[in-house]
């Protein structure tokens, strides 16, 4: 542990060598942060049984402190979305997304969450959930096997490593807006599409006439 | 396996014929079997046919859309509990205005799937009870397996594009939409002022039933478990009405999982869809494979090598076993028992991916059966140790140490044992009738296994038991599932024993395109999960027709309800827990 | 007894604890990070707790795992490569999820196909890693890759993967997959040794020893045969790039169209 915090620039006066140790605060903050990610539990398809795998005892999610899923958005960190993104569920994941306590970070996982996978041409199928909420970690395959599910959890780890607390977004006094969650309508609706759909609307209107 | 009629089927079908001399007709096209009845006498005929002739388990119902001739069709299969080949019959209806009438309070394994062809072709089923969207939302625009239905998407109607090779101009098929995302709005749409039934028709019609409840003046509660619900098995949504902590009235929703295999499968090559049923039960690829190719064999009269087929039933039956201590895990997990059961039956689990890898090079999607037979044939060595040895070991020690392990951690175990004995028992008649399959059928005391009952492939040549159940509770279920571990462990060691040790692996040269002849079939394989079938209709053409599941989870759930009201929400998850659900293959 | 069960079953887990401290004595304290006791970590004979410390240990790949397709190429050895795909286009037909985009070269002066591909794309955010490209390409051209690897920060612009990117030499192949390569090479050695025959009795056949000086290919690379003709490198592919992100966006525009077109033609029906 105090291998990984050592902060090798800042001088220590000889007599005290091996007795204190000093670090920037963010390091402290990153390695915590790091060491004790809470994901999800939130499988959603072929992908979620992997991730499970991953946090059994073969691949051991405890290891990286990551063994604690929480079922509930409100306690955890990391959502790994782990599967083909429907229409039909992308309204919930958006909720859950939301609920979520900063800091958060997502991952998809798997060839579906990243760009819709091989069902990426079906009219109930996502074409990637970073369309959206935004993604900080893509782990490609189908399904990823738990060990490259690992090293994007590795990649995750370095990601926390690079952040600092002075720029942080959540410190910030400016609220971060949630989301808003799309519309189950005749198809899926993203809200924050309203305008340009009013727009296309037209266009189409015109160019029938 | 190419089903020849038993001379007593054939007496019973032929009075099939004469009793409605005009109304059932046999189905003369070419390649085509059973009968098509006429619309309006429907509900005679099937009851002539579950009562007097004694099909008193409907299998499978789906919807086909016969563009060109202008007509569309809903194509029932049913079996006899005591085993043989199917009766299928076929109801036609026009394309305007389609209805057929709702064979569901005969057969209640009818339900979801008609609302399902209703879903998918807009079929109304007259007199069905609850007649809503399934796998889409209710506010969903058009009924998208329709062969004229387009989706967002479309590239063209079969597979391969044509702008892959040789100009392929590598692109994003998100950059044809104008939003870029697979969304299409309906002409005129306006999002100000728009507003969704939502969930309105579910809660309708949850609501609709009185059951009473008890004495006590309470308010009644609609709790909506899921979609996302550690305890769900993926994201399936039960929304439950309580009376306290009964569970009073229960609708399950489907669809959060939709991923459209029937409409890709219909665009792709015969051969393209193997990969997919990989992704149906996403636990048991190697036995989706197999039923797969043995409904194409089927229609192609291909015969496979002993090997192959003997290497098939070793990796069906080391599915299985992986498969049931997945579900036993869970099921373990639902109960309470938290994560170390489930620990402890995923270690034997992953051993056998191990050999899935090194044979097929996946541990889950092993894409493995070809037509006429088997990719690849088992590796010499895994992880340096000879495969026979290790198959050896495997077989032989380590699984029998691990199921009698997982006796005595926790068949006598007495929490496990006051939680499961007696939770939502089901009879015999009502597990036919509702037509479960699989250990939730035999459970429920019914010795029907396909293995069994319509032998396919060279499950003739073992001998191995059908373990029941008596009262079909959620203890029996377990049972039936650990003692299939070890009828499956029995099976093992007679294929170790018997298989040649060298031989083809494939009957035909290895290839990509295939012709089928044109007709259908339905072909079907035991899956740990229950009867997993394939319906598959054929214009000769190099892709199918019509590509349908019939998926064991999904109608294992039409009893989810019946299971669980009068039960305690606490026990609604172990219920649930207990029928071993995949949502891959729940909503395909 | 009640609760007898229950006793039984932490019996149970006890000896699971204990099991791995006695595996620990057998291995002498080697039990983590060693090879060899991986190995038998690994097996069916394991006993105790069996967790692969991945990234310090890796659990050996057999040799047919699959994990996203990659291109080979021959290294020569005046130092010059040769891709072995012949863009047939049999990958991209086959693929289910249809996520191989290949572009023909053509020969500048001729127009003729020449059976090399200007460039080859593989979307893996589509790719199943179903393994029927590396099946059935007739070339050995396409092999299933090992490196598992993959993630990234970013998706649009690491996950479609072009030419430069999925091709890896022969060397990287063998060493993957030994026994595979071996058995191929020996095939193709056949092959090569069955053309050559084929063309010494048509050259034969046509008199003289005249034709024969062109005869002989070069013994390892059977696609080599054919490319004779000058191979563009893939450096020119950029700029063609340039130009077209112009006509493409025209062509989307006007694909766009006609799917409204199209869905309003069917609204109206
Ligand atoms: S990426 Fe593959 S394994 Fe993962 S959810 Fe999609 S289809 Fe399933
Ligand atoms: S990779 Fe193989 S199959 Fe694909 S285009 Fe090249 S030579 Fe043909
Ligand atoms: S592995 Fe399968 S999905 Fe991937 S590129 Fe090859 S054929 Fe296509």
């Amino acid at each position: 542990m105090t291998d990984e915090l050592k902060n090798p620039n800042i001088p220590v006066p000889a007599e005290l060598e091996g007795t204190v140790t000093i670090t920037t605060l963010d390091k402290l903050y990153n390695w915590s942060r790091r060491s004790s990610i809470f994901p999800m539990i939130f499988g959603l398809a072929c992908c979620a049984i992997e991730m499970i795998c991953a946090a059994s005892s073969r691949f051991d999610l405890a290891r990286f402190g990551m063994e604690v899923f929480r079922a509930t958005p409100r306690q955890s960190d990391l959502m790994i979305v782990s599967g083909t993104v429907t229409k039909k569920m992308v309204p919930q994941i958006v909720r859950l997304y939301n609920q979520m306590p900063e800091p958060k970070y997502v991952m998809a996982m798997g060839a579906c969450a990243s760009g819709g996978g091989p069902f990426k041409e079906g009219y109930n199928v996502v074409s990637g959930i970073d369309k959206f909420i935004p993604v900080d970690v893509y782990v490609p395959g189908c399904p990823p096997t738990p060990q490259a599910l690992i090293f994007g959890l590795i990649k995750l780890q370095e990601k926390i490593d690079q952040q600092s607390i002075k720029s942080v977004p959540w410190y910030n006094s400016d609220a971060i807006e949630a989301i808003p969650i799309p519309i189950l309508g005749p198809d899926l609706i993203d809200p924050r599409q309203g305008s340009q759909i009013a727009r296309e609307m037209a266009v189409a209107t015109e160019a029938e006439a | 396996m190419a089903a020849p009629a038993t001379p007593n089927t054939e007496t019973e079908v032929l009075s099939l014929e004469e009793k409605f001399a005009g109304i059932a007709s046999p189905d003369t096209r070419e390649g085509y079997e059973g009968y098509i009845i006429a619309a309006d006498k429907a509900e005679e005929v099937v009851k002539y046919i579950r009562d007097d002739l004694g099909y008193d388990y409907l299998s499978s119902v789906t919807g086909v859309d016969y563009l060109e001739d202008d007509h569309m069709e809903v194509v029932y299969h049913a079996f006899k509990t005591e085993g043989g080949p199917a009766l299928n019959f076929k109801i036609q209806t026009d394309r305007e205005n389609p209805r057929v009438p709702s064979i569901t309070h005969l057969y209640p394994a009818a339900e979801f799937q008609e609302r399902e062809a209703y879903d998918m072709y807009g079929i109304l089923f007259d007199g069905h009870p609850d007649l809503r969207r399934i796998l889409m939302w209710d506010d969903f625009e058009g009924w998208p397996m329709r062969k004229d239905w387009k989706e967002a998407y479309y590239e063209a109607e079969t597979k391969p594009f044509k702008n892959r090779w040789p100009g392929g101009d590598v692109y994003r098929i998100e950059a044809n939409n104008p939003f870029n995302k697979n969304v299409v709005y309906p002409e005129g749409f306006n999002l100000n002022g728009y507003n969704p039934l939502g969930d309105k028709t579910l809660y309708d019609m949850l609501n609709q039933y009185d059951r009473g409840g008890s004495n006590l003046k309470t308010d009644q509660i609609v709790v909506n478990i899921g979609p996302q619900h550690p305890s769900t098995h993926g994201v399936f949504r039960m929304v439950v009405r309580l009376d306290g902590e009964n569970v009073n009235a229960l609708k399950p929703v489907f669809g959060y999982l939709h991923r459209n295999h029937e409409k890709i499968g219909e665009r792709n090559t015969w051969l393209m869809n193997m990969p997919y049923t990989d992704r149906l039960d996403y636990l048991t690829s190697m036995c989706n494979n197999h039923a797969y190719a043995l409904t194409v064999e089927k229609m192609m009269g291909l015969e496979v090598p002993e090997r192959a087929d003997y290497i098939r039933v070793l990796m069906n039956e080391l599915t299985r076993i992986a498969s049931h201590l997945w579900a036993t895990g869970f099921l373990l997990n639902d109960l309470g028992a938290f994560q170390t059961p489930m620990l402890y039956l995923i270690k034997n689990r992953e051993l056998i991916l191990d050999f899935f890898e090194a044979t097929s090079g996946t541990r889950m999607m092993c894409n493995y059966s070809r037509f006429g037979g088997v990719a690849y044939d088992l590796p010499d060595t895994l992880r340096d140790e000879n495969t026979m040895d290790w198959l050896h070991e495997m077989i032989h020690e380590r699984l029998p140490r691990g199921l009698e392990e997982l006796e005595r951690f926790l068949s006598n175990n007495e929490i496990v044992r006051t939680r499961a004995i007696g939770l939502s028992p089901v009879t015999a008649q009502e597990a036919i009738a509702l037509g479960m399959s699989g250990p939730m059928l035999r459970a429920a005391g019914v010795p029907y296994d396909v293995r069994r009952a319509e032998p396919y492939g060279i499950y003739d040549r073992f001998d191995f038991d059908i373990p029941v159940g008596t009262t079909g509770d959620v203890y029996d279920r377990y049972l039936v599932r650990v003692n299939e571990i070890r009828e499956s462990i029995k099976i093992l060691k007679q294929c170790l024993r018997d298989m040649p040790a060298k031989g083809d692996i494939m009957s035909v040269k290895p290839g990509y395109t295939h012709k089928v002849p044109a007709g259908e079939a339905y072909g079907r394989g035991e899956n740990p999960k229950g009867e997993l079938g394939f319906y598959c209709v054929s214009k000769g053409k190099g892709h199918p027709y019509r590509y349908h599941i019939r998926a064991p989870s999904f109608i294992n759930l039409t009893g989810l309800e019946k299971l669980c009201v009068g039960t305690k929400i606490a026990d609604v998850v172990v219920v649930l827990g207990s029928i071993d659900i995949v949502l891959g293959e729940v909503d395909r | 007894m009640y609760g007898l069960g229950i006793i039984r079953g932490m019996g149970i887990t006890l000896k699971h604890f204990v099991d791995t401290y006695v595996d620990d004595l057998r291995f002498l304290g080697k039990r983590y990070y060693d090879e060899s006791s991986l190995k038998v970590r690994q097996g069916p004979k394991a006993a105790g707790a069996f967790t692969v410390q991945y990234p310090e240990e890796k659990l050996a790949m057999p040799e047919r795992f699959r994990f996203v397709p990659f291109l080979l190429f021959e290294e020569n050895e005046d130092g010059t490569t040769q891709d072995r795909c012949t863009s047939c286009g049999i990958c991209s037909k086959v693929c289910p999820p249809q996520c191989i985009w290949i572009e023909r070269t053509k020969d500048p002066v001729t127009k003729r196909p020449v059976p090399e591909p200007k460039d080859f794309h593989i979307d893996i955010d589509i790719c199943m890693n179903c393994g029927y490209c590396a099946e059935f390409c007739p070339f050995d051209a396409i092999k299933m890759d090992h490196d598992y690897e993959l993630s990234s920060y970013d998706r649009t612009s690491a996950h479609v993967f072009n030419k430069e990117r999925l091709s890896k030499p022969v060397s990287y192949y063998a060493s993957i997959r030994p026994n595979f390569f071996l058995a191929e090479e020996k095939v193709r050695a056949e092959e090569n040794k069955k053309k050559a025959k084929q063309a010494e009795a048509k050259a034969k056949a046509k008199g003289g020893g005249k034709a024969k000086a062109a005869a002989p290919a070069p013994a390892a690379a059977a696609p080599a045969a054919v490319a004779e003709a000058p191979a563009p490198a893939a450096a020119p592919a950029a700029s063609a790039a340039d130009l077209d992100a112009a006509a493409k966006k025209k062509a989307l525009a006007e694909k766009r169209k006609a799917m409204i077109a199209a869905r309003k033609a069917k609204k109206g029906k």
